[in-house]
């Protein structure tokens, strides 16, 4: 079935639209509009959605999609996970907490739990080098993190329905 | 010299320090109101008196770089803030979007102005979710006092400001890349020139300025631009006033911290950073986020020929106040001024292995020589820290970054080099040892 945005997410829409000089500056934040609106990823479909809602060629919308690291292709976990790696990280130990989520999921970095409910993922640097070691859930930071934090964190996304 | 300061640091411990009410509480708007009864050239010049040397890493004067906007022309202008904040090492522009976005705001509307700008776009990376928040926040408070909007201080002269998102792509904090991703398409830079003043955002004359460079603005006009240059050490460097300084990685208390320009390393590290974790020695610092080359401690600065290091020759390198010229003069940069301290518990190999897998990821494959470079030398490396690397592919990693060096569009190739090329001239016995003895030298660890 076509892609389609509610009606919530059109007037959001026209209010990204409303604010650039052209429709193609609106590509960006019209995609993760609809990646959000599409169980976090942007299928062939939101591509042509997006593609006929700004007026830009399918080809354009997916070389804007390839390019950039956050938009999904193929559907991740109903979870997000990110452990930052970069240097002032791995100083500080996000090995330890990247080697814990691993075991504690079950899973190998890269993956989705079997249920579809966490995707792990590592992430270069997030600008969060002092209060290192730290991990993305979704859109919070969880910063400071002890093996024991990111139990209690992992626990409470493993117990979402 | 260490100088505390807290001009953008101020609301920083208070729980609502990111409203509208305590930032006006201590005069806050009332330099853009100031400013917008000026005349435009007359808020470039003040800017100008300020030297303030943006604090994204290139430390360009901010008031020069806004006097290159034309004076009149038929196209619109931009104001672009770049809050694309990603280099390995630096946090310090989240502390202000989070913290205190009214700061931002009011800079972009003296910053608008100043270049003839009517509309200002914050491009902030998509991880950033509270960033976002708290500045659409700050936007909608200000546009309900009439701040923002028509007639900003009742003044005929419109100034919108809008967030806009990016969504993971080191490059795009690069200027001309962002303006791409900025209008919607991939994140590659541009060749210059065309300069962005002449050809920027949407093919009309564009500033892009880092996000302190422009908190600081309201600073600026409260002060007098005299005044707030003459804060700095360095004033006679032409690099005023007082920025924000980070400290991460091996030290006790990893943070931001403001102060007046003219601080040194050691002073960041042991009085503002608590020392080194474990009261361990001090192996290495990378001054102002990764692609600054690496520095060690022994180093001492040795510029007989230029008269303005008279007073530091023969000095410990942790001795030299962190300036965009001291420490270009010393063939290393400031950079955004975050430093990353290493302590001799950290493995060098380890450290340049993990930099250089950062670069090979976030390179954006448009010149070949940083594409596939990046990708060799991570894969040297590799061999390296697997024990299973030669001399000569130590040599190679050298040649490498070499070639890499100002063959690519963006500054982005010189980044990556960098690092590789100071790592292997500056742990040149640590590297070989490594290899020789498949990795037995060394901690193979990086964490205190």
């Amino acid at each position: 079935m076509a892609f389609a945005l509610s009606a919530e997410s059109e007037k959001e829409l026209q209010a990204i639209l409303a604010r650039y000089p052209n429709k193609m500056a609106a590509c960006i934040p019209v995609l993760h509009l609809c990646q959000d609106a599409n169980e976090n990823y942007v299928s062939e479909d939101v591509i042509q959605f997006v593609a006929d809602r700004l007026e830009l060629s399918a080809a354009h919308v997916k070389g804007v999609v390839t390019f950039y690291t956050l938009f999904n292709q193929r559907k991740p976990g109903k979870h997000q996970v990110w452990v930052c790696r970069t240097l002032s990280c791995a100083m500080r130990g996000s090995d330890k907490i990247l080697h814990h989520c691993e075991k504690r999921l079950g899973i190998h970095v890269g993956q989705t739990t079997p249920d579809g409910k966490i995707t792990l993922r590592t992430a270069e640097c997030l600008a969060s080098c002092g209060t290192a070691p730290m991990m993305q859930v979704n859109k919070d930071y969880f910063e400071n993190l002890t093996v024991e934090d990111v139990d209690r964190v992992l626990d409470r996304l493993l117990l979402d329905a | 010299m260490l100088k505390p300061t807290t001009y953008l640091t101020y609301s920083y411990d208070k729980p609502d320090g990111f409203r509208l009410a305590p930032y006006e509480a201590q005069g806050g708007y009332q330099s853009a109101r100031k400013a917008l009864a000026m005349a435009r050239e007359a808020v470039v010049e003040e800017a100008k008196k300020a030297h303030v040397r943006g604090r994204g890493g290139a430390g360009f004067d901010c008031g020069t770089k806004w006097s290159f906007m034309p004076k009149e022309s038929a196209k619109p202008h931009y104001l672009v803030i770049n809050a694309d904040e990603g280099e390995p090492g630096t946090f310090k522009d989240r502390t202000i979007m989070e913290r205190n976005p009214h700061s931002l705001i009011e800079g972009c509307i003296i910053g608008c102005y100043a270049i003839g700008a009517h509309a200002c776009y914050i491009y902030v990376r998509d991880e950033l979710h509270l960033s976002k928040a708290r500045l659409w926040g700050a936007i909608e408070e200000a546009r309900a006092k009439g701040y923002l909007g028509k007639t900003p201080f009742g003044k005929a002269y419109p100034i919108e400001v809008y967030v806009h998102t990016g969504a993971g792509a080191y490059i795009c904090g690069e200027e001309t890349s962002l303006l791409n991703s900025l209008e919607g398409r991939r994140g590659e830079p541009r060749l210059k020139p065309p300069f962005p003043a002449q050809y920027g955002a949407f093919g009309c004359p564009s500033t892009v300025n880092n996000v302190e460079t422009i908190a600081i603005m309201p600073t600026v006009f409260q002060m007098g631009g005299d005044a707030f240059s003459q804060l700095s050490a360095l004033h006679s460097f032409n690099d005023g006033g007082s920025r924000l300084f980070g400290v991460s990685g091996h030290v006790k208390r990893p943070g931001v911290y403001e102060a007046c320009v003219g601080l040194t390393l050691r002073e960041l590290i042991f009085d503002l950073g608590g020392g080194i974790t474990g009261d361990r020695k001090l192996l290495a610092v990378i001054p102002g986020g990764s692609s600054c080359p690496v520095m060690r401690p022994e180093e001492t600065v040795n510029l007989p020929n230029d008269p303005r290091f008279v007073a530091f020759n023969g000095k410990s390198i942790l001795d030299l106040p962190l300036g965009v010229d001291t420490f270009r003069g010393i063939g290393s940069m400031l950079g955004t001024c975050c430093a990353i301290v290493l302590s001799d518990a950290a493995d060098p190999a380890l450290a340049i292995h993990n930099l250089m897998r950062f670069y090979r990821h976030e390179s954006c494959g448009q010149c070949t020589p940083c594409r596939e470079g990046c990708g060799w030398i991570e894969r040297i490396l590799d061999k390296v820290v697997a024990g299973k690397a030669t001399i000569e592919e130590l040599n190679q990693i050298h040649e490498i970054a070499s070639d890499i060096t100002g063959n690519t569009i963006c500054a982005f190739g010189d980044g990556a080099a960098q690092p590789a090329l100071s790592f292997v001239r500056k742990f040149r016995k640590e590297l070989e040892d490594y290899v020789l003895s498949g990795g037995a030298s060394q901690t193979r660890t990086l964490v205190a």
